[in-house]
């Protein structure tokens, strides 16, 4: 365990010093959800339906940019095989990062919440805690599946191209099971009602991360 | 002599290790015996397969064919054993860039299990004489320093095998002398040195003994002692164009 929280404090002092995620992360997504409100106006009717699936695009596409920047710092002076030489587990090197990776994605994500209720002016009943547990399985998830990617994406000349193009179509069922549930708690209605939804976005959680621990050795290490 | 030594005296073991990418074979049947505390340097020119059978070494590739015993442990059995008891310094430093060489060195020490990382750490940094710049960024440190850094980070674990590829990559005069120091420093201890360089220079001056790779064969071996600085420069030249 100590390990793992090794890695985690090593990414949080790095990115504390560098800001080099949450600066490329929370400035993306503050400039797409600047677009879209110019682009779909004030909230009516029909664009308050789309708001969810505009807010978890603007989330995914923007923890896109915090993954492939999470292993690339990784690969500065091969400090990864630096980390590869230890007699370490390579599943405790993905937990490490997976967990980092999801603290940062989950304040992002928390931070595009406020941001999406003032531009889009959202006057919504109820209260906007139900989205937490949302956001954080939302992260979880996309974070597991992305930081395997990330790792093999990082060695290629085309990894800012290879990530979302392997990522995105095996999240489809994350992101229609949180696009889903965000719309229940925008409404004001109860997670309750999304309890299929919740169950899958839970379940894909599970898998992958089980899946991509398991997978992870074989694709930071060389053949 | 040597022949007659048993597998145990051995630090490392290859028997006919080979490895290819594809249809390219960058490592052909090595056989290589280093004994323990012994300091052996394996000359080659660019492409010979240095860096290969190193990374093979550390354990950071699996060779095609062949056997490779560690101390005692199968390198593709029991990577983990055989990362427990080798240090890597390569021409990169494998640090990271925007923490501090303590913060560095006491997180590599913690990957290994090292009990007080914290006080080896210190210990370690000031031993590689850059205890004055302990809390400074390694981003901030010149090529010499980051070299000086890896060398710490490769003993922090306290292994008796040390692997060092091409560590004198990109060292200006001042840098290549400190560093020469540290190795004497490292022979001293009796660790087992295992070292690639292209450089007959600096290679010849601490070994007990030195090989010849080219085209990924071993094409020459031979004890140090009594070896004559310009007639192994004709030798190296003679084995590596006939590779």
């Amino acid at each position: 365990m100590s390990k793992v929280w090794a890695i985690i404090r090593k990414d949080i002092v790095t990115e504390l010093r560098t800001k080099e995620l949450f600066t490329s992360m929370l400035t993306f997504s503050l400039l797409v959800t600047v677009i879209f409100s110019f682009a779909f106006g004030f909230s009516t009717g029909l664009v308050r339906l789309a708001v969810p699936a505009m807010l978890w695009i603007t989330f995914t596409f923007a923890g896109v940019l915090g993954l492939s920047r999470s292993f690339a710092l990784e690969k500065e002076g091969n400090a990864v095989l630096g980390l590869l030489l230890t007699p370490t587990d390579r599943s405790l090197i993905y937990f490490g990062k997976v967990i980092g990776n999801t603290i940062f994605v989950f304040i992002v994500g928390m931070i595009i919440v406020p941001m999406f209720v003032l531009f889009f002016n959202l006057g919504f009943q109820g209260t906007l805690l139900p989205l937490v547990p949302v956001i954080f399985l939302g992260s979880l998830g996309f974070v597991a599946v992305g930081t395997l990617f990330s790792a093999m994406a990082v060695n290629t000349r085309l990894r800012e191209v290879l990530l979302p193009i392997l990522l995105f179509p095996i999240i489809i069922p994350l992101i229609v099971s949180a696009v889903k549930l965000s719309g229940l708690v925008l409404e004001g209605k109860p997670l309750s009602e999304g309890a299929s939804a919740l169950q899958l976005l839970i379940a894909f959680d599970i898998i992958f991360i089980a899946a991509c621990a398991v997978v992870f050795e074989f694709v930071i290490e060389e053949s | 002599m040597r022949d007659s030594l048993t597998d145990n005296t051995y630090d490392i073991k290859a028997e006919g290790l080979g490895k290819s990418f594809g249809p390219v074979e960058a490592l052909r049947g090595i056989d290589l015996n280093v004994e323990s505390g012994e300091f052996y340097t394996l000359f080659g020119p660019n492409g010979a397969g240095k860096t290969t059978f190193i990374k093979i070494l550390s354990t950071l590739a699996k060779p095609s064919s062949g056997k490779l015993t560690i101390a005692g442990h199968d390198a593709v059995k029991d990577p983990d054993g055989v990362r427990g008891v080798t240090g890597v310094v390569s021409h990169d430093p494998f640090l990271y860039e925007n923490l501090s060489a303590f913060e560095n060195i006491k997180f590599f020490g913690t990957m290994y299990g090292v009990q007080d990382a914290d006080g080896r750490a210190v210990e370690l940094i000031d031993r590689v004489g850059l205890g004055k710049r302990m809390h400074d960024l390694v981003r901030n440190f010149s090529r010499g320093m980051k070299q000086r850094l890896a060398v710490a980070r490769a003993i922090v674990h306290d292994p008796g095998i040390l692997l060092l590829d091409e560590p004198y990559t990109g060292l200006d005069q001042h840098g290549a002398r400190v560093f020469g120091e540290m190795l004497s420093m490292l022979k001293s201890d009796r660790r087992t040195i295992l070292m690639t360089t292209h450089n007959i220079e600096e290679g010849l001056d601490r070994s007990d003994r030195v090989g010849i790779l080219a085209g990924g064969r071993m094409v020459y071996e031979s004890l140090r002692e009594g070896l004559d600085r310009e007639a192994f420069r004709e030798i190296y030249i003679s084995r590596v164009g006939d590779a």
